[in-house]
């Protein structure tokens, strides 16, 4: 009786449900997707995805923004219901409507936005919502006692009692990667994880990935970093517009054709410069100091040169005042010191300190963070084209009003020349995806032939395809001799694009190199605050 | 044992601070519930009065004072369960929706009030069990005569009306609830981060919820404290902007229960000296006017809520509705 209701039961489960995705063993894989459809209104974010992952494999999902990853993972981790298609689970059909649901199946997501209570203990907001009974006192000793236990394991040690808000953000990572694992996560999904990490950190945190795998966890990596997918992934899968492209060994397969899968077309990865010839010093900074509202000193003495036709690229952990550099040259910030441009000097605290004054000493901007001090998001493209350079005399129809057709004409031109999709100024910001609106901002600042260009977090959540084309328009400006002051946490993007590196740590310079005589791994060390292996 | 009559004057003060701290004790409570959980509450005005008018009218209808509290807080609630659906539900703007449900209470309360039982407004004055009466504690007379404790336990502590206790062990109370349970860590934990609550796989809405109800049974007792322990019955606009005052103390303690009992005490204490010295001799120079002693809580509140006593960080996620993201 019970042996023929078994195997009926599998026949069944055999018949209705044939793998997509055959794992090479009898184990059925740790997560198989099959036909996930979501629809946002018109936009199909995900269409028809199948997947499936082995257990104990660290799995990498690549795409552009918009292509559907994180879509896909909310809806894996029961944020959003998918219209159409099936999740299982160890080979278990599982409905995920809610994160309850899937932490009860085992899956724990660490958040690219951390998801933590900046004002709680790490101990509280572990237990946050896996408390043990109504009183918190057991379940904080327990989570005390298990968090020893998991930070010799797998080198997860953060200490207990810290408030989140005084943790950095790579041990903030470790409590989101604890949660997981205190609920119990055999599944681990890990959304952007490095992006806000220095190398060592991220190093760490591939060790901790790896010590996790090896105990049989299976992780799955979400990242549009195709050098950290080679690095740790086993295999990887591709989304390029809400559909699976292809998932491969990643053994089997390299950057270049990833980046081809990703786009649809053949990307440079290498950015192609010839040698710099740099001219005369264009900017001159001299013991710039300042300190911000709250009395903390956030540049401690900085003295740099840019020179015409040359990129200086400035690297460090942000928040170690390359902000308030880009402020200060910006026009809004104050600062003592002295900065001189073409051997003129500016104006760092009087009524001449400001983004016009800056403007029209032949200073352009792009700001670190677009949609906060680049754009205003709600206002239409054109309308931000002007923003800046509205006192200019070819956008004014007579002294009380603006000339709004020439200025939509100037932002169609603009728009054409940086390629910015789609080309229309009567968009609003907000609609256009984060590399056009990073275009958007750069057609505004170049296109003034400035002769310092202040390029701040230029490919900051910029697909890779755009990444190509700002990188190749920034270095045209340094062809056509002017100097450029580049501010990234990508040391990849420092290092191909400069000519010349200085790191920043706390406020000073750590050092300079040139980027063929140096590698992460030193910068890396510099930007941690380590010189000559000492750390200061 | 004869007292001086400062000593008199001394404990009559300190009675009389218990007394009138109770509504804001009761109301900052529940703000302080609300607000934990991002839920900001302008309304506590309007669902105390609310209260206070079917406190006194429930409680006149049936001569059980105890009928009409519940009476009530079911008014108050229901007051609530409005603010939970407009803010929470249907993510409206938590201030709009608390200045409406004030001037609904105002407006509808003189109208019942007025149909019912046509007195301007007022309710008919209550008497006997449809009023609290007041509790002498056990011993209260044989300490009397110990120095100095025995008369503040006697004439201080002890005989108050059953709700003054209720609202001082609710400050015990509340504070084991935020800071030693598993409720109290999401309350509050909603509140500053709701996502970390979402992605925990818990209800920010019901949470959210079960805070602003809780508020709800806290302004309702309130207002039944106004109508049937401190006065006989209601009148318009008895609570003559306590509510607010409510919500200063709020901000002044933090967000904190224990901080929020000294609050209301203080501005107990100073509407208790502007009811027993309108008008304050000052060595026979000048006379302070009863006007200055009454606006003082008023001005502490200003004064308060400009930011003069330290920096004052409200829930993180205070006033804004959660809507989840990626």
């Amino acid at each position: 009786m019970d042996s023929t209701t078994e195997t009926g039961r599998r026949a069944t489960a055999a018949s209705s449900a044939p793998p997509a995705f055959p794992s090479s063993g009898s184990e059925p894989p740790a997560i198989e997707l099959r036909g996930i459809s979501k629809a946002f209104g018109p936009v199909q974010a995900n269409k028809d995805i199948t997947l499936s992952v082995a257990r104990g494999a660290i799995h990498g999902i690549v795409g552009e923004n918009g292509a559907g990853k994180s879509t896909l993972m909310s809806i894996l981790y029961g944020f959003y219901r998918a219209d159409a298609g099936e999740i299982f689970i160890n080979g278990e059909r599982r409905e995920i409507h809610n994160s309850q649901d899937a932490i009860a199946a085992g899956i724990g997501m660490v958040f690219q936005h951390f998801k933590l209570v900046e004002n709680f203990t790490v101990l509280e907001n572990v237990i946050l919502g896996a408390e043990e009974g109504a009183l918190l006192r057991p379940s904080l000793a327990r989570a005390r006692d298990l968090l020893t236990t998991l930070a010799a394991e797998y080198e997860l040690s953060v200490d207990p009692e810290a408030l989140i808000e005084d943790l950095t953000v790579g041990h903030q990572q470790r409590v989101e990667i604890l949660k997981a694992l205190y609920r119990k996560a055999d599944i681990l999904i890990l959304d952007e994880p490095t992006g806000v990490l220095t190398p060592a950190e991220a190093d760490h945190l591939f060790r901790i990935l790896r010590n996790l795998r090896d105990e049989g966890k299976t992780i799955i990596l979400i990242t549009h970093k195709l050098r950290e997918i080679m690095d740790i992934t086993d295999t990887v899968s591709v989304m390029r517009r809400g559909q699976m492209t292809a998932t491969v060994k990643t053994a089997e397969t390299g950057p270049e054709q990833l980046a081809e899968l990703m786009v649809g077309r053949k990307v440079l990865l290498e950015v192609e410069k010839t040698p710099a010839h740099p001219g005369p010093a264009v900017l001159e900074i001299e013991d710039l100091r300042v300190t911000d509202e709250s009395g903390v000193d956030r540049l401690k003495g900085i003295s740099l040169q840019v020179r015409a036709g040359e990129i200086l690229g400035i690297a460090g952990v942000s928040g170690n005042g390359q902000s308030e550099l880009l402020e200060v040259l910006g026009g809004y910030r104050n600062a003592s010191g002295r900065i001189l441009l073409n051997g003129i000097p500016l104006d760092l605290s009087g009524r001449h300190s400001d983004g016009q004054s800056r403007r029209a000493a032949g200073i352009a901007h792009v700001p670190e963070d677009r949609q906060r001090e680049g754009l205003i998001m709600e206002f239409a493209a054109w309308e931000n084209i002007a923003f800046g350079y509205h006192n200019d005399p070819k956008y004014q129809k007579n002294t009380l009003f603006m000339d709004n057709r020439a200025l939509r004409e100037d932002t169609r031109q603009k728009m054409k020349h940086f390629d910015v999709r789609p080309p229309i100024p009567r968009l609003k910001a907000r609609n256009f995806s984060g590399g056009n609106q990073q275009k958007l901002v750069l057609a505004r600042e170049i296109e003034r032939n400035p002769d310092l260009l202040l390029v701040g977090q230029p490919t900051r959540g910029v697909d890779i395809g755009a990444i190509e084309f700002i990188h190749k328009r920034i270095i045209e400006l340094r062809d056509q001799g002017k100097a450029i002051l580049l501010v990234s946490v990508e040391l990849e993007e420092i290092l191909s694009l400069s000519d010349r590196i200085v790191v920043m740590f706390d406020g000073r310079i750590m050092g300079e190199r040139i980027p063929a005589e140096t590698d992460e791994r030193e910068l890396g060390l510099l930007m941690a605050g380590v010189q000559n292996g000492e750390t200061t | 044992m004869e007292h001086s009559q400062n000593f008199v004057l001394f404990l009559v003060t300190l009675n009389q601070m218990i007394t009138v701290s109770v509504v804001l004790i009761f109301a900052g409570l529940a703000g302080l519930f609300s607000e934990r959980s991002g839920i900001f509450d302008i309304g506590l005005e309007g669902k105390m009065l609310i209260s206070a008018f079917f406190a006194a009218a429930v409680s006149f209808a049936t001569g059980n004072v105890w009928i009409g509290v519940l009476g009530g807080i079911a008014a108050s609630m229901v007051f609530a369960l409005i603010h939970g659906i407009t803010s929470i539900t249907f993510r409206g703007n938590q201030l709009i929706s608390g200045v409406a449900l004030n001037f609904l209470a105002s407006g509808l309360t003189v109208v019942l009030g007025n149909a019912w039982y046509r007195k301007g407004g007022q309710t008919p004055t209550l008497s006997g069990d449809a009023r609290f009466s007041e509790i002498t504690l056990p011993f209260a007379d044989a300490l009397r005569d110990v120095p100095f404790l025995g008369p503040i336990y006697a004439e201080v502590i002890s005989g108050h009306k059953p709700l003054v206790y209720v609202a001082f062990a609710l400050v015990p109370l509340s504070w084991w609830l935020l800071y030693r349970t598993r409720f109290g860590l999401r309350l509050r934990a909603v509140g500053e981060n709701p996502a970390s609550v979402d992605t925990a796989g818990i209800s920010v809405i019901r949470l959210r919820f079960v805070a602003v109800l809780i508020a709800g049974v806290l302004c309702g007792l309130a207002g039944a404290y106004l109508s049937t322990s401190q006065g006989a019955a209601f009148g318009r606009e008895m609570t003559a902007g306590r509510g607010f005052i409510a919500l200063a103390a709020l901000i002044f303690a933090k967000w904190r229960p224990w901080y929020l009992l000294m609050a209301t005490l203080l501005f107990g204490l100073l509407e208790a000296i502007s009811n027993l010295f309108p008008n304050i001799d000052v060595f026979g120079l000048f006379t302070i006017p009863v006007q200055f002693t009454q606006a003082l809580p008023y001005i502490l509140t200003v004064v308060i809520l400009a930011g003069f006593v330290g920096k004052a960080i409200p829930p993180r996620a205070g006033g804004e509705p959660y809507v989840k993201e990626r």
